[in-house]
């Protein structure tokens, strides 16, 4: 059996096509294949939620999937997020409530803050909690994190 | 920390994937939703030779209403179950368990059948399924054939899967009009392991219990069925009297196993406390 796959893939709209030792997870795929560093890497068993990328349109553990389960898929990473304007507002929030401190946590936090919103327009606090609970920030600032996301929701509804 | 070398292979069909696990000659195991295995790889708490990716199977993927009974596909992810509105009118239970299975960028890639084959200690759907009475599908070399959900469990990860075979899908009976049920979970954080966990499904007749099992998850190495509590409520009115009896008797049903978190006679604690407090809610 080779000791190579093949990934062919999407990645933030460009299409990519790398061959990689089946071990590459899909988090060290982005970041050291494709060099798209905004998505980081911390516990690398699923529970810190850093890595998160988004796979065929759902957020995924970049270190619990394998860059070959990518094979075929559509990869959208913090770069394309970003790019696309589509989460500005959510990062003015953080911005404005202070939620980055040290940045560690901020990609994956981007990722669900966004995910949770498609999912649910007008969360509570304890359903931004619940949501973002598998997404660590080590400088503990959850709360200004929530304040940033519930802000987001309410401007999205014409609120201030 | 990053895994060991591993080949890699994506077989598109059943019996493709029978024959790739089936060679006796390679470590092979089975990648699906990848959400524990994934983990003991990195951590390189296993080192196989080889992954047969079976995300490419779609046949073993989606919830059906057949007749009496919800058929859950080996790979249907809990993202699927828990938004599926048969599952929702159907199995309540299950329902309600979705939510406390870890977090959703998990729930997007973990698999019904994956949290059953793997048999963690503390996982929500064994415990619920052995309360529900459900029958798993297997297939491997020797054939089909089904088990009933509490003969399936059989230690720390340990299950009655034999070498070649793959769990292919979950048959559960589904809810009558009098069906009462409860799953209630003891945990440090929102998604994390349980401490202790409880699914209960019942049939009552007003405060009358025909029929109730009882299953604690994250006590012990298995799901345990508190079959001695069960037989105390079972026939008989719901009230204060029997059901500290039933608390009382899992003294005697349960034999915690302490972890790095609880000892054993705090685990029973908390058993009894979850069966108190859920059970007490039925009688308001």
């Amino acid at each position: 059996m080779s000791k190579f796959v093949q990934v062919t893939t999407t990645v933030n709209g460009e299409n990519v096509s790398r061959s990689v030792e089946p071990r590459t997870n899909l988090v060290d795929f982005v970041r050291y294949d494709l060099e798209l560093t905004g998505s980081h890497v911390g516990c690398e068993h699923g529970v810190c939620g850093a890595c998160t990328i988004r796979l065929n349109g759902e957020i995924v553990r970049g270190c619990l999937v394998l860059a070959a389960q990518a094979d075929g898929g559509v990869v959208e990473t913090i770069e394309g997020l970003s790019e696309s304007g589509k989460i500005s507002d959510l990062q003015d929030s953080f911005l404005t409530r202070n939620a980055g401190q040290c940045g560690s946590c901020t990609p994956g936090m981007l990722l669900t803050a966004d995910s949770l919103l498609e999912e649910n327009k007008a969360p509570t606090r304890t359903e931004i909690r619940e949501y973002i609970s598998g997404n660590y920030c080590r400088c503990t600032g959850f709360e200004a994190i929530v304040d940033a996301i519930e802000m987001t929701s309410k401007k999205r509804r014409g609120g201030s | 920390m990053k895994p060991s070398n591993f080949d890699y292979v994506k077989p598109k069909t059943l019996e493709e994937t029978l024959t790739l696990l089936g060679d006796g000659g390679r470590d092979s195991v089975v990648l699906a939703g990848g959400q524990s295995l994934m983990p003991t790889l990195n951590m390189r708490l296993s080192a196989p030779d080889l992954l047969v990716d079976i995300n490419g199977l779609d046949e073993l993927s989606g919830v059906k209403l057949e007749g009496n009974q919800i058929r859950i596909g080996a790979l249907t992810r809990h993202v699927e179950v828990e938004n599926s509105s048969v599952i929702a009118e159907n199995c309540p239970l299950i329902a309600l368990a979705m939510p406390h299975i870890a977090h959703p960028a998990i729930r997007n890639r973990g698999t019904f059948g994956g949290s059953i084959a793997l048999a963690d200690p503390a996982a929500e759907l064994p415990a619920c399924i052995c309360a529900l009475g459900a029958k798993i599908e297997i297939v491997g070399p020797g054939g089909d054939r089904k088990i009933v959900a509490k003969d399936f469990f059989k230690d720390l990860y340990e299950t009655d899967l034999k070498d070649g075979e793959i769990v292919t899908a979950v048959e559960i009976p589904v809810t009558s009009s009098k069906t009462k049920i409860a799953f209630d979970e003891l945990s440090r954080r929102h998604g994390d392991y349980a401490m202790a966990g409880l699914a209960v499904n019942a049939i009552m007749e007003g405060k009358k219990i025909e029929n109730i099992s009882i299953c604690f998850f994250a006590i012990s190495a298995t799901p345990v069925l508190a079959e001695g509590a069960a037989g105390i409520l079972n026939n008989g009115i719901l009230d204060d009297d029997s059901l500290g009896k039933a608390i009382q008797q899992l003294e005697s049903d349960l034999d915690p196993l302490p972890d790095l978190y609880a000892s054993r006679a705090l685990k029973m604690h908390y058993a009894k406390e979850l069966l108190k407090r859920n059970l007490e809610s039925w009688m308001s």
